[in-house]
């Protein structure tokens, strides 16, 4: 039975990741991962792929995790989940599950180095072939566990250790891949949410974990360390990519699109740039176009999303 | 009752995994192992086997779900042959280092570039630090017999560790050959049930598996994994000791032909065996003392019982059906050579390259080479370390 969500129901359920893990002040994984392993009554496996959650949180002999947890390589967090259920259902159908017959639910959690860029083809195919899997990427926008390299999630402009803003190219020139649609179009349950907006998100990890088949989840995680931003503020801006359009809220299910979040005045896109360092030179002298093409491709990604919804 | 019946190396191979009835069985195809994954696609379409039979979309990820799998406590086997196992790589180190008896059916096969699809033993020695345990065949009996012997061996809990069972590209893979299938039950009752120590999907008691070690606790962990690996060679011998019981025929860590009395002798893996016994034997009828070692268990190495073996011998000639650039000789000669070293009484060591990327080996060319080995014999002087057999210089 779904629940509802309301902060004090949340609140009296039991944590299943808890503190002592390591993860960076004001990071947004720990508030995404308390909110997600509320969100079903089912038992949970979870699936780590290689990156900051991974090394944070199972350093030898300790652990942050209450529910099994497994951590196999970088890129193959979509065919671990994907070997996991069908061992679950193997076992199941043989009466062989250790503790008797009951529904367990799989859930993978990957970075976007982890899903965007070198775990993409191991989703896809464990998405294509149907296991009943929940895969989250939590997208801080770097490869943050080594560093703050560039990812295909990096967004246009922001200056990262392997895109650089120097006196010749003034940082990442590419567009982010637009994974959430990717994964839409394997004709699975694909939404985008945030940690700002907990509501939306608790409900969106109650769908998927509902659903009898692959979904998949796409959550902007603020990470201040490689944002160069104050700890405190990461939520606060998550939620101001939100509002400017920068990181729409939306669902697709059964192929329809359905955004979940209408911004209810106009946020322009300085405030997502203005208080993070690694879009610092944008606001240079010389670098105003930067600011300008952020401005128009998120309008007119906006207005596509808009556009698809009326499908 | 047991059946005689003429199968092909994947044939055989896949016949074993219909029998046993893993639990998972995630594939993917590849030239030469294609058919095993081919056939069990049909017995599972066809009701004959109620594994969970999944087609990931590349090796990575077919032996990514073969760690899950395995760790959540399902017996688990997959195929695959060259590339396919080279692109598994990393995720082999991590089956072994999280002690899963995962098993793999291997068509060994050439490594690109350029690009080949027959046999050679490129693929498997590539793998052979990975901590798995690897066991070849001579035949499509063997190759049968070495899966259904592989599941108890991996799956022993003083063992704890994967196994790849390798038979020769095409040779063996698609060469049909008449062999004994066992009856099913009596190969199900033989393999039994895997009794894991661990399972993931045991959501009362959660368990981790497979977290971050730093240098406080990383050399110990792996120095622990090695325990199964050194309990092996004890299990992998009890085990033919059963399997001869129940089947009839017998295994170890090789097989020697003719060696009681030979003077000279040469070590093989795989087909070749075969092609060399009817060499000895027809040496032994004009009289020459030769005979041949074939390896069956090459990790663990049975270096111990092979010195006891070769230590007798005039000159050995090892042959490798794989190369190590810029190493001294290929791996079967390196770790043959390095088994001797602590004796004093030793033969006489060449090595011989063959047979990559499927080039024939023949009657005539083993010949040659105990040809050699008798003038090692005779006059001590041993000549090029290491030759080609068969190659156009």
């Amino acid at each position: 039975m779904a629940l509802r969500a309301r902060l004090k129901d949340l609140a009296g359920l039991e944590d299943k990741f808890v503190s002592g893990h390591g993860l960076c002040p004001g990071c947004g994984i720990p508030l995404m991962l308390r909110l997600v392993l509320r969100a079903t009554e089912h038992p949970l496996v979870a699936v780590n792929a290689t990156g900051c959650l991974e090394v944070c949180s199972s350093g030898f002999p300790y652990t942050a995790w209450k529910i099994p947890w497994m951590h196999n390589a970088f890129e193959n967090a979509g065919a671990t989940a994907a070997g996991i259920e069908a061992a679950y259902k193997a076992l199941k159908r043989r009466g062989k599950l250790p503790g008797g017959d009951k529904k367990i639910k799989i859930v993978a959690f990957g970075g976007d180095g982890g899903t965007y860029d070198i775990g993409l083809q191991s989703l896809s195919g464990a998405m294509e072939r149907g296991h009943d899997i929940v895969y989250i990427c939590y997208d801080n926008q770097s490869y943050a566990n080594t560093g703050g390299q560039r990812s295909g999630a990096t967004p246009f402009g922001a200056s990262a250790t392997t895109s650089p803003a120097g006196k010749k190219i003034p940082g990442k020139l590419q567009w982010r891949k637009n994974l959430t649609e990717i994964m839409a179009a394997h004709g699975i349950y694909s939404a985008q949410a945030s940690v700002s907006h907990w509501k939306d998100l608790f409900m969106k990890a109650q769908k998927a974990l509902e659903i009898d088949g692959p979904a998949f989840i796409n959550v902007l995680i603020p990470c201040p360390t490689e944002w160069k931003t104050k700890p405190e503020d990461g939520v606060q801006l998550a939620k101001i990519a939100v509002d400017s359009k920068v990181w729409p809220l939306y669902e697709v299910e059964n192929g329809k699109y359905k955004i979940n979040y209408y911004p209810k005045k106009e946020v322009d896109v300085v405030e997502w740039l203005k208080p993070q360092g690694r879009f610092a030179h944008m606001f240079k002298p010389g670098n105003e176009w930067m600011i300008e093409e952020y401005r128009k491709k998120v309008n007119e990604e906006w207005e596509r999303l808009v556009r698809l919804t009326k499908l | 009752m047991a059946e005689r019946r003429i199968l092909n190396g994947n044939a055989a191979i896949a016949e074993a995994i219909r029998q046993i009835d893993p639990d998972v069985v995630a594939a993917y195809p590849i030239t030469p192992s294609t058919a095993i994954v081919e056939y069990i696609a049909k017995f599972v379409a066809d009701g004959l086997m109620s594994a969970e039979f999944v087609t990931p979309e590349s090796e990575h990820s077919a032996m990514s779900m073969c760690v899950g799998a395995s760790a959540s406590g399902a017996r688990v086997f997959t195929a695959t042959a060259s590339q396919g196992l080279a692109l598994m790589f990393e995720i082999l180190y991590i089956a072994s280092s999280l002690r899963l008896p995962i098993v793999a059916g291997i068509a060994n096969r050439a490594l690109s570039a350029p690009i080949n699809i027959h046999g050679d033993h490129s693929d498997a020695m590539g793998a052979r630090d990975s901590g798995w345990i690897q066991i070849y065949s001579e035949n499509t009996q063997e190759a049968y017999d070495n899966i259904i012997q592989a599941f108890r061996i991996g799956e022993h809990r003083d063992v704890s560790n994967p196994v790849m069972v390798g038979m020769d590209g095409f040779i063996l893979s698609h060469a049909v050959q008449d062999m004994w299938v066992e009856e099913d039950g009596k190969v199900k009752a033989f393999v039994g049930e895997r009794q894991p120590l661990y399972n993931l999907l045991d959501v009362e008691h959660p368990i981790t598996v497979g977290p971050i070690d730093f240098t406080d606790y990383y050399f110990e962990h792996k120095r622990s994994q090695f325990v199964g690996m050194e309990n092996a060679p004890r299990v992998i011998l009890e085990v033919a000791e059963e399997f001869k019981k129940e089947f009839g025929r017998e295994y170890g860590f090789f097989e020697l032909y003719k060696m009681d009395d030979a003077q000279v002798a040469i070590v093989v893996i795989g087909s070749t065996a075969g092609t060399a016994k009817v060499v000895v034997d027809q040496l032994r009828e004009d009289g020459k003392k030769v005979g041949l070692v074939k390896l069956r268990v090459y990790r663990p190495f049975p270096a111990r019982e092979l010195a006891d073996v070769l230590t007798n011998m005039k000159a050995v000639a090892v042959l490798d059906r794989a190369a190590s650039p810029g190493g001294v000789g290929g791996p079967l000669f390196t770790d043959v050579r390095a088994s001797l070293y602590e004796y004093d009484k030793k033969p006489i060591l060449v090595d011989y390259i063959y047979g990559l990327g499927g080039r024939d080996i023949g009657p005539k060319h083993i010949a040659e080479v105990y040809e050699r080995l008798d003038k090692i014999a005779a006059t001590g002087e041993r000549g090029e370390l290491i030759g080609y057999i068969n190659l156009r210089e």
